[in-house]
């Protein structure tokens, strides 16, 4: 009897946690689309706060974090390419470069919290740019840069070296075959990384805590030496901070479901930019 | 372009690029020497001894306390609890994923599971406000459920996709002819799973485990939204505790410039950074040696 | 006696190395290599596979320099050109020194671009590019099969194909030398055969250098023929006198298909 039945119990075991871990993602996503979206209005998402943001929509904050994520990728794409080419293709193959690479990978791995520190010490005291805009987004810069050097790199080592061969060997410049060759081919590889880390650190909220982001700030935020407000530190304070808690729930939601929903648009570019060059060849 | 002119252009290049490449080094570089140098700082103000051995965290008190232990036991009471929670579901779900699913199903699942890792830390700790702290609250009658288990099953949601995801691709990476044999030797497919292929995928379920671990351990607004914060010392998954990440969050924005307290806050920033160093470390070998198998 | 000095005088060197040794690492794979090439010849590169014949070929065109952990001694030089001169230009070396790879390596473009590229960065003019172009997939016997489809990803074409196609971009730069590493060794014996006619038409203007496990091509295409074993060269000579007259005993069995 027993024998028979174990290989249901154990399918269903597995099942089991497998529905469980699915389960966290539809409750997550239920509960913020069904009370996030009666707040989800377009003047919600166009309109100042209010009334000790009690009341209003919270543009400044989507406005903020598309800047800050704009910076964050000014700041961290080009360094981050930049490194990733001169550790794949031009750094010595020895201890020190894959000391080097093993760091990296590692600092992918560090706390958030603790880039936030660096920032607060060195850009916001250290080089007196106060908290600002570009505070943070330097400190969002450096957190992703360990993300795109990796992502890049892995991009450049799945090009073949008979393709940079290719190049050589008809006369062209090390330079012109990255340029030309290599980069254009690990384009889709590297884009998706880009773009999944900037994903990510739109939802940071850690390391901005401290170097730039505000709950409230008069007039329109933009400014590269003003401090800014932004959707995920705005939902956490409309959560915890608030003297009217209850009253502004819905707003938290609100914030919620548009943070979320600028994240996944984010991650689904990413999947439709390797879904697509993965039909491509 | 004139053939000079190319190789002087290319030479520029690659001057670029190398400076472009060992600032970024320099600049990563940095975080680690800012870290020591504010930590040196701080003991030149506090004993070490009592940093490490002190219960307790008052740094604004009359008496200035800098003892780390509160916050180091309240990290490992939700980093356990959340491993407690994460590990079983995390293997039973990659096993549902790699030895079960077909291939379309593990084509739906693996981008959910993605998604999931994709949802931001303040959106799960806002879930744990108005969710699990509720729930908890209940349940166990208590005014709020804001304690480490509600951190610890948040953190649980936070590490799932790193342990799911590194456990399926160990599993994947195991050739074949391992199920074949045992097959062959009329087990079933559970014993198969269970005997063979979670032991010979040991090494890439520890690293698993240890991934998920160190993300937990390094997560900030979930923890910080959801435990209560209180600096205690904890007494237990029902009560509030606050992390070494929290601790930082709130004290940093009112601490003034290179006090005593500013440094300390740099000092348990090293320590945390130790900890995910370490555990991150074990975690890449941990890798490696199941990347060898498959290569082997 | 008298012959081989005619032919002596007659033949200029274009590409030579003398007592060339090189390591991978600590991997001693070329031993006191030395060859030379004659101007506008055909020579055949042969021996058993991991002889060397790819390494020594992309000695030439310093296809090395990239890789790690790679050493280089000796003197090879192009006429009276050191190639490993500091002063010189790699780039100009590799434009003048031609090289078709042993595995087919088409750019990630178009059929087009992949051709076009090389008179593009070479500084060829705009307006006589469609004419190379088409010239050089011409005579590497390739232009019949692609003429309507020229914007095609060259990753489509067949492995023969591909090969064609990077013949092609190599005679459309004009090169000096034409290093070729097992050109035919994807393709059928149509192509094949269209291969080694193409040869015949450029041993007119370039000198060539072609590695091959075929000792019938090289009997049919090569001038001279030199034999390489465990990285030395054993034996060079006139292509008949390698294969029917062979000096030493491991080139006899060689040749004669008793191992390799
Ligand atoms: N990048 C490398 N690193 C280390 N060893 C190498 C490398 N490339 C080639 N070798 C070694 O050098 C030796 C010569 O290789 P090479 O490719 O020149 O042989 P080959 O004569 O062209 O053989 P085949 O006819 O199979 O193409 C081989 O033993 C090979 O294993
Ligand atoms: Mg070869």
């Amino acid at each position: 009897m027993m024998k028979k039945l174990s290989p249901v119990i154990e399918w269903f075991t597995l099942l089991f946690c497998t529905g469980t871990v699915l389960s966290f993602l539809v409750v997550i996503l239920y509960d913020l689309v069904v009370k996030g979206w009666s707040t989800l209005s377009w003047r919600f998402i166009t309109a100042l706060p209010t009334q000790g943001m009690t009341r209003g929509g919270i543009l400044p904050a989507i406005t903020g974090t598309i800047t800050l994520t704009l910076v964050t990728a000014l700041v961290a794409v080009p360094l981050g390419i930049g490194c990733a080419v001169y550790l794949n293709e031009y750094a010595p193959d020895n201890w020190m470069t894959r000391l080097i690479r093993g760091s990296i990978r590692n600092l992918s791995g560090v706390p958030s919290i603790i880039y936030g520190l660096f920032g607060l010490a060195l850009f916001v005291q250290g080089m007196g740019m106060g908290t600002s805009m570009i505070a943070a987004g330097l400190t969002l810069g450096l957190l992703s840069l360990p993300y795109i050097i990796s992502t890049t790199e892995e991009a450049l080592r799945r090009i073949p070296a008979s393709t940079r061969e290719a190049a050589l060997g008809i006369g062209a410049t090390q330079f012109e075959s990255i340029r030309d060759v290599v980069l254009p081919s690990a384009l889709p590889g590297i884009l998706t990384g880009v773009v999944l880390t900037l994903s990510r650190a739109a939802g940071e909220t850690a390391p901005i805590l401290f170097t730039g982001v505000a709950f409230y700030i008069t007039g329109s935020s933009g400014f590269l030496n003003q401090e800014f407000m932004a959707l995920p530190y705005h939902l956490y304070m409309l959560s915890t901070q608030h003297q009217s808690i209850e009253e502004v729930r819905p707003l938290a939601y609100g914030t919620a479901l548009v943070l979320i929903i600028v994240v996944f648009l984010l991650n689904l570019t990413a999947f439709y930019i390797r879904y697509k060059h993965s039909n491509n060849d | 372009m004139k053939l000079a002119a190319r190789e002087r252009l290319d030479k520029l290049v690659k001057l670029v690029f190398r400076t472009t490449g060992l600032l970024v080094i320099m600049i990563l570089g940095g975080i680690l020497v800012m870290l020591l140098w504010n930590t040196f700082a701080f003991f030149l103000h506090v004993k070490p001894v009592d940093f490490v051995t002190g219960t307790q965290w008052n740094p604004v008190g009359h008496k200035a306390r800098y003892g780390m232990l509160p916050l180091l036991v309240s990290t490992a009471l939700v980093t356990l609890g959340a491993m407690a929670i994460a590990i079983p579901l995390g293997i039973g779900t990659a096993a549902f994923i790699s030895e079960y699913a077909g291939k379309k199903l593990r084509n739906i699942l693996k981008p959910l599971i993605e998604m999931l890792a994709a949802v931001p830390s303040v959106a799960i700790g806002f879930l744990g406000i108005v969710i699990v702290g509720p729930g908890i609250a209940s349940i166990t009658n208590q005014a709020n459920g804001l304690n480490a288990l509600n951190g610890a099953i948040l953190l649980a949601i936070m590490a799932l996709p790193t342990i799911i995801t590194v456990t399926e691709d160990a599993l994947q990476a195991l050739p074949q002819t391992y199920r074949e044999a045992s097959y062959g030797v009329g087990a079933s497919r559970w014993q198969t799973v269970r005997k063979v292929v979670i032991p010979a995928a040991a090494p890439g379920i520890i690293a698993a485990v240890m991934l998920g671990a160190g993300r937990a351990i390094g997560e900030t607004m979930t923890v910080l939204m959801a435990t209560g914060n209180a600096s205690a010392f904890p007494k237990g998954f029902f009560h509030s505790v606050r992390t070494i990440t929290a601790t930082i969050a709130i004290e940093m924005g009112e601490v003034p410039y290179q006090t005593t307290h500013y440094y300390a806050l740099f000092a348990i920033a090293a320590v945390l950074f130790l900890i995910t160093l370490l555990v991150n470390l074990a975690g890449e070998y941990f890798v490696n040696r199941y990347r060898k198998y498959q290569v082997a | 006696m008298t012959e081989d000095v005619a032919i002596m005088i007659k033949e200029k060197t274009k590409l030579s190395a003398a007592g060339v040794n090189l390591w991978f690492g600590n991997k001693h794979v070329l031993k006191n290599v030395g060859v030379s090439f004659s101007e506008k010849k055909v020579t055949a590169l042969i021996g058993p596979s991991g002889c060397g014949k790819s390494t020594l070929l992309r000695c030439f065109n310093r296809m090395h320099d990239l890789a790690p952990d790679v050493r280089i001694e000796g003197k090879l030089a192009l006429e009276k050109q050191d190639l490993y001169d500091r002063a010189i230009s790699v780039t100009q070396v590799r434009k003048r020194i031609g090289m078709v790879f042993q595995k087919a390596n088409p750019f990630p473009k178009s059929i087009y671009e992949n051709i076009n590229y090389g008179l593009k960065i070479n500084d060829v003019p705009a307006g006589e590019r469609q004419g190379i172009i088409e010239n050089a997939l011409k005579e590497s016997f390739l232009w019949d099969e692609v003429k309507d489809d020229l914007k095609k990803p060259a990753t489509r074409l067949s492995g023969g194909q591909q090969q064609r196609l990077c013949i092609a971009r190599t005679v459309a730069l004009r090169p000096e030398v034409i290093l070729m590493d097992e050109p035919c060794s994807a393709l059928d014996p149509i192509s094949t055969s269209k291969v080694e006619e193409l040869i015949e038409k450029l041993r007119e203007q370039y000198t060539i250098v072609i590695v091959t496990h075929n000792m019938q091509q090289a009997q049919r295409v090569a001038d001279s023929t030199i034999f390489m074993y465990l990285g030395e060269v054993v034996e060079a000579g006139n292509t008949s006198d390698i294969f029917n007259n062979p000096q030493k005993e491991l080139t006899a069995n060689y040749v004669r298909g008793h191992f390799g």
